[in-house]
């Protein structure tokens, strides 16, 4: 197809034109979902910081007896999904700033990938074992 | 050649992926919080161990004031993407405002903290 008598006038909508573009190739939906992740932890934060304050100093029974309870494990759970995804998000942001070699690019965007996910199912598996584990 | 004058703005946005890239791999001391937690009380003693020793202390509240930090100058990007405070004056205030906030924040978080723990 010739792209050289393109017309003022395009019949692309705007969400097309923004789709899979970026160095990632997936268009605009990580800036979208960094900012729902951001919102979320804003809002999860006075509870989470609550939660851990409070078990500043506690023992593990302690400790496993609070986090066990059904609604602060379904905080934590919710702060650290909203987390690992605004994190894996930032850091690939990063890396897309600054590595410029392709492979490297790629390699690093996926140990990205590994990382937060791995650490966000560590939390929660762990998590699930305080709720379930009595 | 110096084109531009090096602004607040500007060392502020390198504070805030600083303080992301902090936080991201602080996630690895939560995590490990949670499996001690939920291990037993050998292996939550040890987190103990490391959490209560004056390095670990300094690392929790380094961690501390890049979580409040990295809030207060992500509401700061929330505002700017919603349109608002692009003057000169109110970039400048919005920013001051996040890096007082976060020490203030960070400061009060450790005296509510060992007012309700004891110190341990």
């Amino acid at each position: 197809m010739s792209t050289a008598e393109t017309p003022k006038r395009s019949m692309r909508t705007p969400l097309g034109r923004v789709r899979n573009l970026g160095a990632a190739h997936s268009g605009t939906s990580d800036f979208w979902r960094q900012r729902i992740t951001g919102v979320a932890m804003v809002v999860l934060m006075i509870p989470a910081l609550v939660i851990i304050m409070t078990l500043h100093g506690s023992n593990q029974a302690g400790a496993k007896q609070i986090l066990g309870s059904l609604p602060i494990a379904i905080i934590m759970v919710l702060f650290i999904v909203a987390s690992a995804w605004h994190m894996k998000i930032g850091m690939q942001v990063v890396i897309e700033d600054y590595v410029h070699n392709e492979k490297l690019k790629l390699a690093a965007i996926m140990l990205n990938n590994f990382f937060s996910i791995a650490v966000a199912l560590a939390s929660i598996y762990a998590i699930l074992q305080l709720s379930s584990g009595v | 050649m110096q084109v531009y004058r090096w602004t607040l703005t500007m060392a502020l946005s390198i504070v805030h992926r600083a303080t992301g890239i902090a936080l991201y791999v602080g996630t690895l001391l939560l995590a490990w919080w949670l499996i001690a937690a939920a291990s037993g009380p050998a292996a939550y003693g040890h987190v103990q161990a490391f959490t209560g020793s004056i390095i670990g202390r300094l690392i929790v509240f380094g961690y501390t004031w890049a979580l409040m930090h990295h809030m207060l100058s992500g509401i700061r990007h929330f505002v700017w993407d919603l349109g608002y405070g692009f003057k000169a004056n109110e970039r400048e205030a919005l920013t001051w405002g996040a890096l007082i906030g976060g020490i203030v924040l960070t400061v009060l978080i450790w005296i509510v903290a060992y007012a309700i723990g004891g110190g341990r």
